[in-house]
């Protein structure tokens, strides 16, 4: 069996910095091995050390740009846990009001404008007749059940003659140098069409959700509107017009989602059916989800959630455990990390050990992939591989027959004419995220209402009073919730007012993992396994998969010393080839 | 001196900014920005659609559009004479090609790039400069994402204009970020793309000052874009993330003027950092009169009271957040209650960590008096 060694990187489209090595077959053009690294590095957790908890939240939303308020609620939740403060319901309705706007920007972001492009060949759109798109809109919108976002010919005429006006640029920008015209790029020159069009009306609708978060949080990204104890935006949720603003913005949002992504979702389904039931970039098939977005006041561990928390193995839904933070560990065998054994997040050692890559031929260099190949860690859940994300949460969901998420799967699985297992593929990972796209845009706007009869009721309490000085002698907390790509934890030890530890395992370590220590691959390297190529020169089959998770990259690499080690005398291992 | 007198007095004197350079000085401006949009009209053009004509399309009529060549004018702080340049500019922007790379970046100034808003026909020029690499948006990876950066870097040889996104990594030889098929590091691929550029736009306090991954104890080296690169004109725009609308005035200004910005000392253009914070804060008035929220969500919070006693950095950060907003104006961070965090200062996590302390007037804490050699690229500030 000949085969070729592909290396990509820079994978793009993508937050963060990621490589991917594939080996294929070259007669058969199928992967037989695949290896995912990333190669980027910046230690937030080190510097996040010997601070002011409160602080925390302000700095480790900056671990990402993307699904930048998600680390800075969790980081604020870890404290609130450990000082024992529960917010007051328009603090929590509020909180979920902005991770509902980021879990909407964050999904309609990912297809997109980061994902589109493996699935739409925008210069096929050159060829379309726009009469045909405006009836394939129609068709699809029928399919799922409501009406096209645009239902006008012109829209689609327009969008030709500017793509044509672009494309006579002779330069492409962002197009340039794409895959297009590879033959594994499925739908016909309309419905790329209708597509591409999307993808430009897309650019106004997430700057709505942006500013559906601003509204509340001042500012996106990297609000600033959230401290321990509550919010500081008072003043936005007094403000009737504020609110009406934001629900307004909220119903236009949910007019795309329904008229414009899903259907777009239905189009893919049934453009990708073969792909979908064969199960192309499956992955490993075990799903997990902590639960998130808390729906009552109380203790946040412990009341309903919108998405409910579970674990399911080989993808079958008959049965389902619950999620127990002691099952998991991280390994770090394939890691640029030095230990030995699997270690729980609290007892964790973090002690970078770089070793580089193992050679470099012809100006490629190859990772050491007998040895550590990345800067992420191999977490594991009861000695398992899992995946997190949109999948999980409603595979999980549907496993724990939860009304709304299984409504909403089985609404888009009939109109499709597929089966649950189906969604166990690329594009059922994208189509996932779909649903839960849709499941959040029509939950917002209740929340608005019950934020504002809250307000209308006099409760205009925003904030828990704590005492800091004494809570903060020697305490110790975590946040685990549900961010947009996946289960997200961060985990606090306070002592006499500063942070003496911290550590966070986001979505992207878990599907982005190296090998582990039995050699199991982590999601994105299983999904990866037998995939064909059209061109073994376009790895589009290849960035078709890894997308379909959405990476967060600089989220998964971290550092974690719960022990209290002096992490100012890193020790890098210079026994390499470097 | 009571408390609130001394507060006054130190924080209460405007900063100086020129707004006024007499008239000789914009009439050899006009002249000159008019000699280099002539030259770029002449330039053989790779894109030939008509931008009013793009505009009509997209909806936006004339009277949006001087309404908005207006506004960015005055944002420029240029007098109203150049009203036509900035008009005629923007027909012949499409031609400066951008080349945008991330290093140790979060990607949040790539996502306030696709945020562009006020007013909305700001991202549509974004849209038709001529993006030539992006990281976050391209379509092509790996080996083809590789020849286009070349292909583009051979092209626009010294005439395009490169953003950096994200810190470099110093210790260790630059092992904690690579790029690229060869493993070349970040610090090796700045200085090569940096190399053939007109100019460099440094993006986001990462990349200008070393940002979150600068902060103490600086685990990998990180440093911004100006103590690497020494031969090339650098505009840094600070920010967590910068302001889109100022990632646009200095292509703006670079296509008018073929020249970079006037500067501060830390490199920023002094158009959008010339004046602090609290000078042009809503809630001023209320600083004046002595009128501060006291904690979170009481009273004076109701009723939108100064946030100083709260840690507000505004009085030592310079920005232009009050007048220019985020998110097609909707707020920022004073208006929803929360303090200025000054993230557009170098060190800003280190000096002005106790974010929710009132920040002591020290020179420590005045990063506008600090030279530019004692910015703590590699952070020396110990942890309190």
């Amino acid at each position: 069996m000949a085969t070729v060694h592909k290396v990509i990187d820079p994978i793009t489209r993508i937050e963060g910095h990621l490589r991917i090595e594939a080996v294929i077959d070259e007669g058969t053009n199928e992967i037989v091995d695949a290896y995912c690294s990333s190669t980027m590095f910046r230690g937030i957790e080190t510097i996040l050390k010997g601070r002011d908890p409160r602080d925390c939240g302000l700095i480790a939303m900056r671990i990402c740009g993307v699904c930048t308020v998600t680390h800075y609620q969790r980081s604020i939740e870890a404290v609130e846990h450990a000082f024992n403060v529960q917010i007051p319901k328009n603090a929590r309705i509020m909180r979920n009001l902005i991770q509902g706007a980021l879990f909407m920007h964050d999904h309609l972001v990912h297809y997109y404008h980061l994902h589109s492009l493996d699935w739409v060949d925008i210069i096929s759109a050159l060829d379309a007749n726009p009469a045909e798109s405006l009836k394939e809109a129609q068709k699809w919108a029928d399919v799922a059940g409501v009406s096209p976002w645009n239902s006008d010919e012109k829209v689609f005429a327009d969008m030709q003659n500017k793509l044509k006006n672009f494309v006579n640029k002779g330069r492409y920008g962002i197009f340039g140098n794409g895959y297009w015209g590879n033959a594994s790029y499925k739908l016909t020159p309309a419905q790329n069409l209708l597509a591409i069009t999307h993808y430009f009306q897309a650019l106004e609708i997430q700057k709505d959700l942006g500013q559906m978060i601003a509204i509340v949080g001042g500012k996106d990204p990297h609000p600033q509107s959230l401290v321990v104890g509550g919010i500081t935006s008072i003043r936005d949720i007094q403000d009737p017009a504020r609110m009406k603003m934001f629900k307004d913005l909220a119903i236009k949002v949910r007019g795309f989602v329904k008229g414009a992504y899903l259907t777009d979702m239905y189009m893919l389904a049934s453009a990708y059916a073969d792909e979908m039931k064969a199960g192309v970039g499956a992955g490993v098939k075990n799903f997990m989800v902590h639960g998130g977005f808390p729906l009552e006041d109380g203790n946040i561990t412990e009341v309903k959630k919108l998405f409910v928390g579970g674990v399911v193995y080989d993808g079958d839904v008959t049965r389902v455990e619950e999620f127990n933070p002691e099952m998991v560990t991280e390994d770090v065998t394939h890691a640029w990390y030095d230990s030995n054994n699997l270690e729980k997040p609290y007892d964790g050692t973090t002690i970078p050990k770089y070793t580089g890559f193992k050679e470099k031929i012809d100006n490629v260099a190859y990772l050491d992939t007998d040895n550590k190949y990345s800067w992420i860690k191999a977490p594991l859940y009861n000695d398992t591989r899992v995946e997190v994300g949109p999948l999980a949460r409603m595979v999980v969901g549907y496993a724990k027959n939860d009304n709304r998420i299984k409504g909403y799967v089985d609404n888009f699985l009939s109109r499709a004419k597929m089966e649950l297992k189906d969604l166990y593929s690329s594009a059922g990972r994208t189509i996932a995220r779909a649903i839960e796209s849709e499941i959040v845009s029509d939950v917002i706007t209740d929340w608005v209402d019950e934020l504002s009869a809250n307000i209308s009721s006099s409760d205009t309490a925003t904030w828990s009073s704590f005492s800091f000085d004494t809570l903060s002698k020697n305490a110790q907390g975590y946040g685990i919730e549900e961010a947009p790509r996946g289960t997200l934890g961060h985990w606090i030890k306070i002592e006499n007012g500063v942070v003496t530890n911290y550590q966070t395992v986001v979505p992207s370590t878990w599907n982005a993992g190296p090998r582990d220590y039995k050699g199991r691959m982590g999601a994105y390297e299983k999904s990866l396994i037998g995939l064909k190529v059209s061109n073994i020169d376009e790895p589009l089959e290849i960035l078709r998969t890894i997308h379909s998770f959405d990476p967060c990259i600089a989220c998964a690499v971290h550092i974690v010393d719960t022990k209290g080690k002096d992490l100012g005398s890193f020790k890098i291992n210079h026994n390499n080839n470097r | 001196m009571s408390d609130l007198e001394y507060r006054k007095k130190v924080y209460s004197s405007l900063a100086t900014i020129n707004t006024n350079k007499g008239e000789s000085y914009y009439r050899k401006l006009l002249s000159k920005c008019q000699k280099r949009i002539d030259k770029l009209k002449k330039r053989p053009a790779f894109n030939n659609e008509n931008y009013m004509q793009t505009l009509g399309e997209e909806g936006y009529n004339r009277r949006d559009f001087i309404k908005w060549v207006s506004a960015t004018t005055a944002a420029l702080m240029l007098p109203g004479s150049f009203e036509p340049l900035v008009a005629q500019t923007i027909e012949v922007i499409n031609r400066v090609p951008v080349i945008w790379v991330n290093f140790q970046d979060c990607a949040g100034n790539s996502e306030a790039l696709l945020r562009a808003d006020a007013p909305t026909v700001d991202e549509l020029i974004l849209d038709i400069i001529s993006l030539e690499f992006h990281e976050l948006l391209m379509a092509p990876s790996g080996d083809a994402a590789e020849t286009q950066l070349e292909d583009a870097m051979r092209e626009f040889k010294g005439d395009y204009l490169l953003f950096v996104e994200g810190s470099i990594p110093l210790a260790e030889n630059g092992v904690y970020g690579t790029i690229g098929a060869s493993g070349e590091t970040y610090v090796d691929h700045l200085k090569r793309v940096a190399a053939d550029a007109a100019a460099i736009v440094a993006v986001g306090t990462c990349a200008t000052f070393g940002g979150v991954p600068a902060a103490a104890p600086n685990p990998t080296g990180a440093t911004g874009v100006m103590s690497i690169i020494k031969d090339k004109p650098i505009i840094n725009i600070p920010a967590c993330p910068a302001n889109p609308a100022n990632m646009l005035g200095v292509i703006l200004m670079y296509a008018m003027s073929g020249e970079i910005p006037e500067l501060d000392a830390l490199k920023r253009p002094l158009f959008a950092f010339g004046r602090r914070i609290h000078d042009a804060c809503e809630r001023r008035v209320h600083f004046d009169a002595g009128n501060f929220v006291e904690a979170w969500g009481d009273e004076g919070a109701k009723l939108g009271y100064c946030l100083y006693k709260m840690g507000c950095k505004g009085p030592v950060t310079f920005n232009n957040c009050p007048t220019t907003k985020f998110n097609k104006g909707a707020s920022w961070p004073v208006a929803a209650g929360h303090g200025c965090i000054g993230c557009s200062e170098p060190g800003f996590f280190d000096k002005f960590q106790r974010f929710e302390a009132p920040t002591p007037y020290n020179k420590s804490n005045n990063p506008a008096a600090d030279p530019i050699s004692d910015i703590p690229f590699i952070s020396t500030v110990g942890l309190i």
